[in-house]
């Protein structure tokens, strides 16, 4: 198995993980660090996919994409702890109910 | 591609809206309203012009800082773009006039809620780009410029339920954008570019490219609140400010749906298969009908706006099967493409019109009673003729009834439907027209039913009235040029095509 395969792989375990937690979990802060392991797993991605067969070194353009995203990536999970934490002052809650 | 004619206006339509939010930034409350009311004003000039500009030239380009592609981000402003950018002017010119005179109803002292013209700009500046881009990290960022700036406009009253209903959007948001990105990842790993053209050209079937397919659409379903991702719509948009959830249900939600659209049609014609138009068209007809029952079993008004808005995005998921041609079918022999597009374009836009207007009359009963339970309805045809007429206006449109740009777009989706020879999908059509009909009439017979014990109305600045009047009238104009429109939108290399799934194994596989 080639370097680049085994970070793929990497990068598509840790998206689903992040995707179930996101999903399965109904507490604020435990939804949002699944959302950053999602991130982790397709920041990943990308830099795996920089080792191309017609380089000879590693393909700049995703790194360039990944840096953009993880800019993204912290604005919205800051902007979410900052709504939970708002929440959490308001009502006291900290988690989403299960009635909805 | 450079062949084509250069021209300032795509930039502009960009540009523009994002300076003007942040120079408003640094003004005081009443300078925010303000500059933010001419900066959407402006904005609505420029993208008309912008929309006559692609009339006369066709399809325009612009090179940002003459950086050319790949290197560079280049600007697309096709006849499908242009459309989209004049519905978004049209609603957003209105529903801006109607903020400024609403927030400052609300509270004379600090004219509201400030924050809402540079988040509002933000916005703006966002969908255009996302509908000029050609480019899929391109379209990647302006989706998080309009999700940060759409959440952040839903938790703007403060309070601690829109602050729930909002988290909750901003993590479905999150986890739609993060899918999304991966079928980015995958893509350019594949190809080595991000150019949707070129993308189209060079994708080649197989394992890599179906999984794309499906986290983008999965991301984008999110996005669209699509079912089953629907769950984080209605207590988001009915627990936000009524200018808001009139943006928010008129215009962020078609932002995905655009970008649905042409991936499937520019980028992934080698991945679908029939199955997969099948699949998401029941997505849609689901939607269509358990949006429709949830909205009839409401009794709080913009819950059932809200539900509504549900259902509506299911009749566009259900234009996707239409699309994608059974093999042994070629696209010069399907003549439906035509009546499936047509369908699509005039459900955005009446939906558009009719569902703003719909939530702007909400807020004004708001005022008017102080809640917005349904039976504050009652006598609404005595106390407020205009708001009632708005209302009864949006309604028809949403249920489909002609002359509105509703009727249209449900007919024509009909028209494809039996050309098609898809007939599975005609009775979700009329069991969903019927129970839109249901809550609407349920909604009209109250405004014309008498008190029974004197509530008192509140008065409500006429103008607000005459906004939420006018957007359900435009539902009914853009009837009118619907010749022309289809002619101009036929001019935009995208519009009419459909995928042949020939040569893939047809409904069973890719390869």
């Amino acid at each position: 198995m080639e370097t680049y395969q085994i970070y793929s792989l990497t990068s598509a375990v840790l998206f689903v993980i992040g995707l179930g937690g996101v999903f399965v979990s109904k507490h604020f802060i435990k939804k949002i660090i699944a959302t950053t392991i999602m991130g982790g797993g397709v920041f990943l991605a990308f830099v795996s996919f920089a080792d191309r067969d017609a380089l000879s070194f590693a393909d700049p353009v995703p790194h360039a994409l990944v840096i953009t995203g993880i800019v993204v990536a912290v604005a919205s999970a800051s902007f979410a702890l900052a709504l939970a934490r708002r929440i959490f002052q308001l009502s006291g809650d900290e988690s989403f109910s299960s009635d909805k | 591609m450079t062949a084509l004619p250069i021209s300032p206006y795509p930039a502009l339509v960009v540009g523009l809206p994002i300076l003007m939010a942040i120079l408003s930034l640094f003004l005081n409350a009443r300078g925010k309203a303000l500059l933010g009311l001419t900066g959407s004003l402006l904005t609505t000039v420029l993208a008309l012009i912008a929309f006559v500009e692609v009339t006369r030239l066709g399809t325009v380009i612009h090179i940002v800082g003459a950086w050319k592609p790949p290197l560079g981000i280049l600007l697309r402003m096709d006849a499908l773009a242009a459309v989209f950018i004049g519905m978004t002017a049209g609603v957003g010119a209105l529903i801006s006039l109607y903020a400024f005179r609403y927030f400052k109803a609300q509270d004379t002292k600090t004219d509201g809620f400030p924050l809402f013209w540079p988040l509002w700009l933000f916005l703006w500046g966002g969908l255009n780009g996302l509908f000029l881009s050609n480019d899929l990290f391109n379209i990647f960022v302006t989706l998080e410029v309009i999700s940060i700036a759409a959440v952040a406009l839903a938790v703007l009253s403060g309070k601690a339920g829109a602050l729930v209903a909002g988290l909750r959007y901003l993590l479905a948001a999150l986890t739609g954008s993060l899918a999304f990105l991966y079928g980015i990842a995958l893509l350019y790993g594949s190809t080595g570019t991000l150019d949707m053209s070129m993308l189209g050209r060079l994708l080649e079937a197989g394992p890599t490219s179906t999984f794309a397919l499906l986290v983008m659409t999965l991301g984008l379903l999110i996005k669209m609140a699509g079912f089953p991702f629907h769950f984080w719509l209605p207590p988001a948009h009915s627990n936000a400010l009524a200018p808001v959830s009139a943006l928010l249900s008129a215009l962020v939600v078609k932002g995905a749906f655009y970008i649905l659209l042409r991936l499937w049609m520019e980028v992934f014609g080698v991945s679908l298969t029939y199955a997969a138009g099948q699949l998401i068209g029941v997505a849609g007809a689901i939607a269509v009908l358990w949006g429709s029952w949830q909205a009839y079993m409401q009794t709080s008004l913009k819950l059932i706006v809200a539900h509504s808005s549900v259902a509506q995005l299911g009749y566009l998921l259900m234009i996707f099967p239409l699309l994608i041609l059974p093999s042994g079918a070629g696209a010069a022999s399907a003549d439906w493409l035509s009546a499936a597009w047509t369908a699509g374009i005039y459900q955005v836009l009446s939906h558009a019109f009719a569902k703003a207007s719909f939530f702007l009359s909400a807020g004004i009963i708001v005022i008017a009673v102080g809640h917005d339970r349904i039976e504050s309805l009652r006598d609404l045809v005595g106390h407020m003729r205009m708001t009632a007429m708005a209302i009864g206006l949006a309604g028809v449109s949403l249920i489909g009834l002609p002359p509105s740009g509703g009727f249209v777009g449900k007919w024509m989706l009909l028209k494809g439907i039996f050309l098609s020879g898809q007939w599975w999908w005609a009775p979700v059509v009329l069991t969903g027209s019927l129970l839109t009909a249901g809550y609407i009439f349920m909604l009209l017979r109250l405004a014309f039913a008498p008190t029974r014990k004197k509530e008192p109305f509140q008065l409500v600045p006429k103008s607000l009235e005459v906004v939420a009047l006018l957007l359900a009238v435009a539902s009914y104009l853009i009837v009118l040029p619907a010749d022309q429109l289809i002619q101009f939108l036929e001019g935009s290399e995208v519009f009419g095509a459909g995928v042949e799934t020939l040569l893939k194994g047809g409904a069973y596989g890719n390869y």
